[in-house]
């Protein structure tokens, strides 16, 4: 089992080096005038070569990317070229703003998914209607249109909630959540679409399982059918499903951030992008990554553990 | 923000064939939403196309007069945003770059993913292990964080940006091809192919491509509509040239504006929602073209599964009798795809005494396990069942509750299911399973009791490690028994027994008998043997009802059935025994007497 996951975290190490690699070439073949954006339209040659000196990039792009690597094994991640701060303080400053519209989404999503597939699953009829629905909503209109329109009429219009904005918990819990609710309606919608109709698929084809008339020959409640056999069985596909959307949120969250003007990667990462600020970006890379990597190796794991034939051979 | 994984789950759900598709278009036509789409869609392209007939400004064009100009200012039909740049001429600009958009980001993702899904489904093996393993990752990635990231390589280009994240587009259309190839690979007509010499290439384009198109078709519209709107958002940030007009860029600057201006939102919005709006649901009235006219009906509610009398009864038939179950006229009927009705059973009399074996045969179809079923209450709900007697032991089935049915099935009748592995649920132990029928009747701990009590009386050596044993860690026999030790633990009355003997090797098949035999003689229990096998019948049964085409052809003692078959059908079925030498003829051992064979397993 440990040598199991010690070779997956190994694996994710050559992940990590192929994907920043990669980026790191990339942007650097783009070739995007660092110096000239930091040092101004009127900065002389001198000015922008002590600055390209400074920052390590007169030197060769091979050994450039080798110290940004052998830095990545020390956790130390390099500076941002424009405001100095260290990527890895940077980025952990940022997190919780994402992860808290992230998980959050994730809970609406997980919830109404697993309501709407069951009893749709068990009822039929005008449930499939509201889960078409939602499939249709979120395929229709974009994420920003979304966006738009609940910023306008919940925030603008009704002002239940503020438009823009972030207001940590340790400051307070409830404006905490009035600030990061509509974000997270709206990057649950794209979820709760195929979440919840992967959820009825599989409810209704254990449904129809010969084991489960067997338990209902035996006098077992509908209520344990559903929620304690079906579901269970069900749950495996819709957990790997629900795994993908995770990672997802987190480049939606990117443009959601940004309509609500949240201090998390969205905007951070947008602006390094425009100005070539590259040790953020391979910041934001490593993050992905690793995120791609964990996540994975837990949804095994946790099918695995599922799974009763998996987990003990 | 739709993710890539959604195209499975919308696009693989569809069985398609290949000949519905010759009307699928005309049906599309036929379809209003389908109809409007297309509509909708085709204007949207040319006005894109025609934008500079118009005779508007220059999009970019910006005059300090038009800034903010409302509705209806000359020569600014929409008016002007803050910028004081002509709306109307923008939106007009605008369509291009999201038809382009989506046409790139659906384009390339096509590509890659049928080409490499065409590659490794045909080819199989380690090609398909390394190209699917990179599919998945490539498909878990956050797409949106590299799209990001890689924008300086773009150089502002939103086409180039398209061909990125068409890549990350790419795996749904993959594995939808790949696992089509994988269906189709084996089918005769491919083999047929092969075996004519065609060439690999030749077979994949030809044949096999040939299957795969509706479903990339549909998924055209899902990946356009899934780039458009990620186009929309990235202009929306502000990334991509400011001299390209486009709604996403619209929007953002009006988004800028919400509080002054907040109508300058809904021209760029309203277009875009239609665009997408309109390409998605072309791709859902062809999917739905393709999948047949025949969808509707399944939507159609049908009557409660609860059976219910109908009809006047006659005074003989309202008679209780002492019989455990009595059954008049029995009639199930399914709803056709056609809107018409069958029934499958069509008017079953049949009686079980207390203690009684009663054997149900027929071939397959003959409606002897939809009989079985419609005594337990466990038919699918879109059955319908009437009856004019439908009693067990002195309550009428007819109109009972769920909650009332439910509390018979967990104590006057029991079930015993033909395939064993299949009837037990994968994720719990067989004692957990076993247990939670007796709950409601008795305490945890003396059901546990209980069930490792039936465990040693249905012949399983080792009660404990079985019942601790996840179903697919027992064999199909010792399965078999664990059923039947489910079936008898609440006492039953009645016992309903679908072909237990069926799915089991031959050796393992007669051990079953003897242990129902024994366990029938021991509890006194009626039994409803449901079989297509007269060695069976020999075996146990004392009475026996023969079923054909949803009828009961002949009822009457079993040794009357052997010996003088008054139908026809009955002699083809008792001929049907090829070793003569199962038909018993001494008496069935007396009740309490187990008997010999059982002893030992």
């Amino acid at each position: 089992m440990i040598t199991y996951i010690l070779r997956r975290l190994g694996a994710g190490l050559v992940l990590v080096f192929i994907v920043t690699a990669i980026t790191f070439f990339l942007v650097h073949a783009a070739g995007v005038p660092v110096a000239n954006n930091l040092a101004g339209p009127q900065a002389t040659a001198e000015q922008i070569a002590a600055i390209n000196a400074k920052l390590g990039l007169d030197r060769p792009v091979l050994e450039q990317y080798v110290t940004w690597i052998s830095g990545f094994f020390t956790g130390d991640l390099g500076r941002s070229y424009f405001s100095s701060e260290p990527v890895v303080d940077a980025m952990a400053s940022r997190l919780p703003v994402t992860l808290s519209v992230v998980v959050f989404a994730m809970i609406i999503t997980l919830v109404i998914s697993v309501v709407l597939g069951v009893a749709a699953a068990a009822r039929r009829g005008p449930l499939d209607v509201v889960i078409q629905t939602i499939a249709t909503i979120s395929n229709v209109f974009p994420g920003i249109i979304l966006g738009i329109v609940l910023v306008f009429i919940f925030a603008i219009t009704l002002r239940l909630v503020p438009a823009v904005g972030y207001t940590p918990p340790t400051e307070s819990v409830p404006k905490w959540l009035a600030s990061i609710v509509l974000p997270a309606v709206v990057l649950s919608i794209g979820g709760i679409a195929s979440l919840s109709a992967q959820i009825r698929g599989s409810m209704i084809d254990e449904l129809g399982k010969d084991y489960i008339r067997t338990l209902r020959s035996r006098g077992v409640s509908e209520r344990s059918i559903l929620l304690r056999h079906a579901l269970r069985n069900a749950s495996g596909p819709a957990f790997t499903t629900f795994s993908l959307l995770f990672i997802s949120l987190f480049g939606a969250a990117l443009f959601v951030e940004k309509i609500f003007a949240l201090p998390g990667y969205g905007t951070f990462g947008f602006t390094a992008t425009v100005q070539g600020d590259l040790p953020i970006m391979l910041g934001l890379t490593l993050f992905a990554v690793c995120l791609v990597v964990v996540v994975n190796l837990l949804v095994d794991l946790v099918s695995g553990w599922l799974n009763p034939k998996a987990r003990v051979s | 923000m739709s993710t890539t994984n959604e195209l499975d789950t919308v696009v693989l759900a569809e069985d398609l064939d290949s000949p519905k598709r010759a009307g699928a278009f005309r049906r599309l036509l036929r379809n209003p939403l389908g109809i409007g789409a297309l509509i909708t869609l085709t204007a949207i392209i040319v006005l894109g196309q025609s934008a500079p007939l118009f005779g508007v400004h220059e999009p970019a064009f910006s005059s300090l007069d038009a800034v903010n100009a409302p509705i209806g200012t000359p020569e600014y039909l929409l008016g002007g945003d803050q910028y004081g740049r002509d709306i109307l001429a923008r939106l007009l600009f605008s369509i291009n770059v999201s038809l382009i958009s989506g046409a790139i980001g659906a384009g390339v993702s096509i590509v890659i993913g049928t080409v490499f899904g065409l590659i490794a489904g045909y080819i199989g093996r380690t090609t398909d292990a390394v190209t699917s393993w990179v599919f998945n990752l490539l498909m878990t990635f956050p797409a949106l964080v590299l799209v990001l990231v890689l924008y300086p390589v773009t150089g502002g280009s939103y086409q180039i940006m398209m061909v990125i994240f068409g890549i990350f587009l790419a795996p749904g259309t993959y594995r939808l091809v790949r696992n089509m190839v994988v269906g189709v690979r084996s089918e005769l007509y491919v083999d047929a192919a092969r075996v004519a010499g065609l060439s690999n290439r030749r077979i994949l384009s030809r044949h096999i491509l040939f299957v795969v198109r509706g479903p990339i078709i549909i998924s055209v519209a899902f990946l356009a509509s899934s780039a458009i709107g990620i186009q929309a958002g990235l202009a929306f940030l502000g990334l991509g040239s400011t001299l390209v007009p486009s709604f996403g860029s619209m929007t953002g600057d009006a988004f800028a504006n919400i509080y002054l201006h907040p109508e300058q939102l809904v021209w760029p919005s309203l277009l875009l929602a239609l665009l997408t709006g309109s390409v998605i649901l072309l791709g859902n009235a062809y999917r739905d073209a393709l999948a047949g006219p025949q969808t509707p009906v399944r939507r159609k509610r049908t009557a409660p599964p609860l059976a219910r009398r109908e009809g006047a009864s006659s005074a003989e038939a309202t008679t209780p009798t002492a019989a455990l179950l009595s059954v008049r006229n029995l009639r199930v009927r399914y709803p056709q795809a056609d809107g018409g009705e069958k029934y499958v059973v069509d008017g079953v009399s049949l009686d079980v005494a207390p203690g009684e074996v009663v054997g149900l045969v027929g071939e397959s179809g003959s409606g002897k396990t939809q009989t079985a079923f419609s005594i337990l209450g466990l038919l699918p709900p879109e059955a319908g069942v009437e009856a004019d007697v439908l009693s067990l032991a002195g309550e009428s089935l007819l109109g009972v509750s769920p909650k009332e049915m439910r509390r018979l099935r967990g104590g006057v009748v029991a079930y015993i299911p033909q395939e064993p592995m299949s009837n037990l649920d994968p994720s719990y132990t067989v004692g957990n399973q076993l247990v939670e029928g007796l709950l409601s009747s008795m305490s945890r701990r003396e059901a546990k009791r209980t069930v490792l009590e039936l465990l040693e009386r249905v012949g399983i050596r080792d009660p404990d490690r079985v019942f601790a044993s996840y179903p697919h860690q027992i064999s199909g026999g010792m399965a078999q028994r664990v059923l039947i030790a489910g079936a008898v633990a609440s006492r039953p009355k009645l016992l309903i027994a679908d072909e237990p003997t069926t799915a089991l090797d031959v050796t393992v098949q007669a051990e079953i008998l003897d242990l129902l035999r024994s366990l029938q003689n021991e509890f006194g229990m009626g039994v409803l043997m449901v079989t297509h096998n007269f060695g069976v019948v020999a075996d146990l049964c004392d009475r026996v009802v023969v079923m054909r085409d949803g009828r009961a052809v002949e009822t009457g003692a079993v040794r009357d059935i052997f010996h003088h078959p008054s139908e026809e059908y009955t002699r083809e079925l008792v001929g049907a025994i090829l070793d003569e030498e199962t038909v018993r003829t001494d008496p069935a051992p007396a009740p309490g007497a187990p008997s010999a064979k059982e002893a030992t397993r």
